[in-house]
């Protein structure tokens, strides 16, 4: 999959399609390299209309039908902090 | 909130003069320029990141970080209230105060930043040295000005030394950053020989006050102790040696390798000798040119922002009989003040379970209230991510007291097993390896009774997230580090470190622990300790003592040849 942050306030964004979602289960997974190269070479491509920074691939595994990130970096990153539950993507309904 | 109506007070320590604050207001509106800029795209990620990180904003893994100075630890309460709405207006109603002393945001945006910086700057605060390759926030003795152990107050030179090092024209693109700590007792609360450069208020053999100087202490991926530079430097020389150090440290580092460019690697390179040699020749060549030298009056000046507040006189010096549980909390957190019938309170901001140094926009109003009521409207904020009142009658102890167990900040474990150090680790930061909070709560759960905490006596446990140590696991008597394997979190016990007048660079143990594993570990060396410490020893001497061997073998399981 491919992350960024949204420039405005920071927030941890997901791309689908040409675009960008904020939760990590309604981003894209891309099935291989490929694709996937050219998906973070396209965002590279978009940095200039600066409404995201810092764009990058991470790996993802399908466990019984839900994508989970391999590192436990992005699965925080994808929920927030583990010690504060009300902070982060994990506080909105829409993660659930 | 304790009493709406707590009048703030205005404890005595540095104000703003009309350049300070011109200094500021322009800095804000230069930082929210580029903000705008940056926004619009005329300037780049490239060309906006270092401009962010000068004015202490990081993008974190969540969202944006911002990190606020806190000048050698000391707030107003109208400093602690501003905070407090800071965090209910702009973040998440709770800010983290960490291990340089000051206060992290961990959830602003980059469009409130101006905004948030033109606040600070009302209550005299900003957000400058807290990142980059500069000098960064001077800290100091937390008991600075309250204990009757120090030959004087440190916090004028520390203020002293922000003023020279803030935007020194020489200094404001270093190699790396670049800390300084400065103490004033023999008993080190400061970390001081941890710093790149640390200064020391000492008396000489005629008892003439002057400053002995270290350098080349530090964590991170390459730990060290500091340096003594010189034993002893007189009081109008002292921005001259500092300058010395920090200028032999610009010309001659390495700007080569991001792990080799702090000033312990080229001390320890070149040798303690040779650094010496060089900065004395730096130093007489200053000297020579005689245009740094610290005038008598300026040093009078800033010394008068710090005067001794006007204590009472004639107060009982006998502690208030409140309880067994008030007793509990006086024999650890609080200390001997120097002013009859006067004391100095540690809130530990670790009640077992709780988030180490994290506090709710509503915790901070109530202890700017309690400042106010009880402390002389001052506050300090401790490397070790507590807070103190400094100055505090005896009589009210117990009031106070009372108002902490409401605010659940009234735990009695000052130097305790429990009262642990833990860098945001990877709940927050972008840089880390594995996550420290969660681990540092669930040790203080494990052992918060408080009948064993006191068997066990002083132990400090400090984690860090990643080798960077903020958590500053090289200096804990037991410390804990944690590190990615193929992206699942293990730690690695480090022991014998200190950060005190008895500093020491702990020992990496062996191979990590997994998540679950390192709770039982650490108890496994405690108790390890419990069977063969002597009469009146810590952790630290039973570990310096026996070794790592006891330890180790205990920890893994592992049968100890006898």
């Amino acid at each position: 999959m491919l992350t960024a942050n949204r420039l405005r306030d920071g927030d941890v964004l997901y791309r689908k399609g040409d675009g960008w979602v904020l939760m990590l289960a309604d981003g894209e997974v891309y099935p291989d390299q490929g694709s996937a190269d050219a998906a973070l070479a396209a965002a590279n491509a978009e940095l200039a209309r600066n409404e995201f920074v810092a764009p990058y691939l991470f790996e993802v595994r399908d466990v019984n039908g839900k994508i989970i990130p391999v590192k436990e970096r992005e699965i925080i990153r994808a929920a927030g902090p583990t010690v504060h539950p009300h902070t982060g993507k994990q506080a909105d309904p829409l993660h659930a | 909130m304790l009493n709406t109506l707590v009048k703030p007070i205005a404890p005595n320590m540095y104000r703003y003069d009309e350049f300070d604050a011109q200094f500021v207001g322009e800095r804000v509106n230069q930082f929210a320029g580029q903000v705008a800029r940056r926004l619009s795209g005329e300037l780049t990620e490239d060309q906006f990141k270092p401009l962010r990180l000068m004015n202490g904003l990081y993008l974190q893994l969540h969202a944006y970080m911002l990190r606020i100075a806190v000048p050698y630890g000391t707030l107003s309460s109208k400093q602690m209230r501003k905070l407090a709405h800071i965090a209910r207006t702009y973040d998440k109603d709770f800010g983290h105060f960490t291990t340089r002393t000051n206060l992290q945001f961990n959830w602003i945006k980059l469009v409130d930043v101006p905004k948030i910086l033109r606040e600070l700057a009302d209550v005299e605060m900003h957000c400058i040295q807290t990142s980059g390759n500069c000098v960064r926030n001077v800290t100091s003795d937390q008991f600075a000005g309250a204990t009757d152990e120090e030959i004087e107050d440190p916090r004028p030179l520390a203020e002293i030394i922000r003023q020279w090092s803030s935007l020194h024209p020489e200094f404001v693109f270093l190699a790396r950053k670049f800390k300084i700590a400065v103490g004033a007792t023999e008993k080190d609360r400061a970390a001081l020989q941890w710093h790149d450069m640390a200064v020391q208020v000492v008396k000489n053999a005629a008892d003439r006050t002057g400053y002995k100087v270290m350098a080349g202490g530090g964590m991170g991926r390459t730990p060290y102790v500091a340096h003594v530079m010189s034993e002893f430097v007189e009081r109008e020389d002292i921005l001259a040696y500092l300058e010395a150090v920090l200028r032999v440290y610009n010309q001659d580092s390495r700007r080569d390798n991001i792990h080799k460019q702090r000033i312990k690697i080229l001390i320890n390179t070149i040798g303690p000798e040779e650094m010496r040699r060089r900065v004395q020749r730096e130093f007489e060549e200053l000297k020579r040119m005689g245009t740094l030298q610290l005038p008598q009056e300026e040093l009078d000046r800033i010394t008068a922002y710090f005067a001794p507040p006007k204590f009472e006189t004639g107060l009982s010096d006998a502690m208030p009989d409140a309880g067994a549980d008030f007793a509990n909390w006086v024999k650890t957190n609080v200390y001997k003040h120097k002013a009859p019938g006067y004391a100095i309170a540690t809130i530990t901001l670790k009640t077992p379970g709780q988030v180490p140094g994290d506090a709710t926009a509503d915790q901070m109003d109530t202890i700017a209230d309690l400042m106010d009521q009880f402390s002389l409207g001052e506050v300090r904020v401790t490397h070790e991510q507590n807070l103190v009142l400094p100055h505090v009658r005896k009589k009210d102890l117990p009031a106070i007291y009372a108002k902490l167990k409401e605010l659940d900040f009234a735990s009695p474990n000052a130097g305790l097993i429990t009262d642990i150090i833990a860098c945001p680790g990877l709940d927050y930061c972008d840089l880390a390896n594995a996550r420290s909070i969660p681990i540092a709560q669930k040790l203080a759960k494990r052992f918060e009774n408080l009948d064993r905490q006191h068997q066990i006596g002083e132990l400090k446990i400090k984690i860090s997230g990643c080798i960077n140590a903020c958590g500053h696991h090289h200096a804990g008597h037991i410390g804990i580090l944690g590190v990615d394997k193929k992206g699942v979190e293990f730690y690695q016990l480090v022991l014998g470190g200190s950060g005190a007048e008895d500093a020491s660079v702990g020992t990496i143990m062996g191979p990590g622990f997994g998540e679950h594993e390192i709770g039982d570990a650490v108890e496994r060396v405690v108790n390890v300790y419990l069977a063969e410490r002597m009469d009146g020893e810590r952790f630290l001497d039973t570990y310096r003592r026996i070794g790592m061997e006891k330890f180790k073998a205990a920890a893994y399981q592992e049968a100890v040849a006898a």
